[in-house]
């Protein structure tokens, strides 16, 4: 590991080990893990997340990706998150490959019955990034057979818009999200999607507090891929995935998620299996003003 | 090392202007505890919405599921007891237990977004009734204490 993955690691800690020691709160999280729905995050409450992505890969080494997320609930209509991103390719290596920033507001006071949400990001990541949390452009499994010590020498600085279309209808999320993703270095727009729709197990809740209870678990399907670049758009030349995913969500405000994604084409990879974990803090917000110095 | 010391940088400068934006959105004067203006939402409910009945009235499974759920996503900003908090109002007042059923559901399920309160329409609606019912059991201030003065 190298060593600048490694001087990361003592802060990173510090992040994670708040979920043990803060007070958790219960959420309701969905099961998606690259598609978005219009439920931002309660306002001063911090979800901290990690999620992993193992991958197979055509003519070369598996890869398992990964990435630890910050989601802080700034409004009750502005999220912001922090991702710090990482991989290790078998027989390879394991590298910190960036990180970025992402916005989502949402522009309309009350629900609808589509309820759009306005996303914004910057990422700044090396050419060995493989968390695959979106798939854009051109976007194919091949990419990933560069090696790392010669990916990584690349630099991407990207600025990546998304419109996000979100609807629950009689307990169903169905959520469509459609990107256009731009290198700040003289590359064209990219663009890309994903789609999903999922629904909790049960509808009631319970009279007792329950961790088997069907309505904490929420099952679900996305779909997402690339729609080629300002140049060449549409499907050619892109790769696509399918993949079932299903949440669950603890009393103890813990939520698991598990996702198996099957590639569609020859250029996606075969197979991805991906698993998260998350905690969400209530009352982060209070916490940090109050150190700060300011009256609760 | 500089892509760690730029992400930690981020992480600093994120948490920083959020806290400082949550903080300037919430020190604008407003009064949670009794003012009229805090529950003026539950007025703008449409009748429609105000019309509808609780599927769960006055059943007590509901009510407990609705203690659950309350204290699963509700009172970290109203309080454990309801009573309200720096955060947001008491649901224990007068204008919410003089509200109609309907009219609690639309405020559950729209949020009041400009003023904090997040929409919770992720919720299946059976539970968002569930929560109406453990709300509405809760009762007014003025009530409990005739109940406590009662022989």
């Amino acid at each position: 590991m190298p060593s600048s993955s490694v001087r990361c690691l003592p802060g990173i800690f510090f992040l994670v080990s708040l979920t043990f020691v803060a007070p958790a709160l219960r959420g309701q999280e969905s099961p998606y893990v690259v598609t978005y729905d219009h439920y931002l995050e309660e306002p001063g409450n911090l979800e901290i997340e990690y999620f992993s992505t193992f991958g197979t890969q055509r003519g070369g080494n598996d890869f398992h990706a990964f990435w630890a997320e910050f989601e802080y609930g700034a409004t009750a209509w502005w999220t912001t998150e922090l991702y710090l991103e990482g991989q290790t390719t078998f027989n390879e290596s394991t590298i910190f490959t960036g990180y970025r920033w992402e916005n989502r507001i949402r522009p309309l006071k009350s629900e609808h019955f589509i309820n759009p949400i306005l996303y914004f990001e910057y990422e700044r990541k090396n050419g060995a990034d493989k968390i695959l949390k979106e798939v854009e452009g051109h976007d194919v499994q091949a990419d990933f057979l560069i090696p790392n010590a010669e990916a990584r020498k690349g630099h991407i600085h990207e600025l990546e818009l998304k419109l996000i279309l979100s609807s629950t209808v009689k307990g169903w999320n169905f959520s469509e999200n459609v990107l256009a993703a731009k290198d700040l270095s003289n590359r064209p727009w990219e663009f890309g999607y994903a789609l999903g729709a999922s629904r909790p197990l049960a509808m009631k809740a319970s009279a007792t507090r329950c961790s088997f209870c069907p309505q904490n678990f929420v099952a679900g399907v996305e779909m997402y891929g690339g729609l080629g670049d300002r140049y060449s758009f549409g499907l050619k030349d892109t790769s696509h995935y399918l993949a079932p995913a299903i949440a669950w969500n603890l009393p103890s405000g813990w939520t698991l998620r598990v996702s198996p994604g099957f590639g569609l084409n020859d250029n996606s990879h075969r197979f991805l299996l991906r698993w998260g974990i998350s905690r969400e803090i209530s009352g982060f917000g209070e916490m940090v003003t109050r150190m700060f110095g300011g009256r609760r | 090392m500089k892509e760690c010391i730029g992400a930690l940088a981020a992480t600093a400068a994120l948490l920083i202007a959020s806290v400082a934006f949550a903080r300037q959105e919430k020190s604008v004067p407003y009064k949670y505890q009794g003012g009229a203006p805090v529950y003026a939402d539950l007025a703008k409910a449409p009748e429609k919405a105000r019309a509808k009945r609780n599927p769960f009235e006055k059943d007590p499974e509901a009510i407990a599921a609705g203690r659950n759920l309350f204290e699963q996503h509700c009172s970290e900003c109203h309080g454990n007891a309801g009573d309200g908090s720096r955060k947001a109002p008491s649901l224990r007042a007068e204008e919410v237990q003089s509200a109609a059923p309907g009219a609690i559901f639309w405020i559950v399920t729209n949020g009041v977004v400009r003023r904090g309160m997040p929409v919770w329409s992720k919720l299946p609606e059976p539970q968002r009734w569930q929560l109406v019912s453990f709300i509405k059991s809760l009762g007014s201030p003025s009530a409990n204490s005739r109940d406590k003065k009662s022989p």
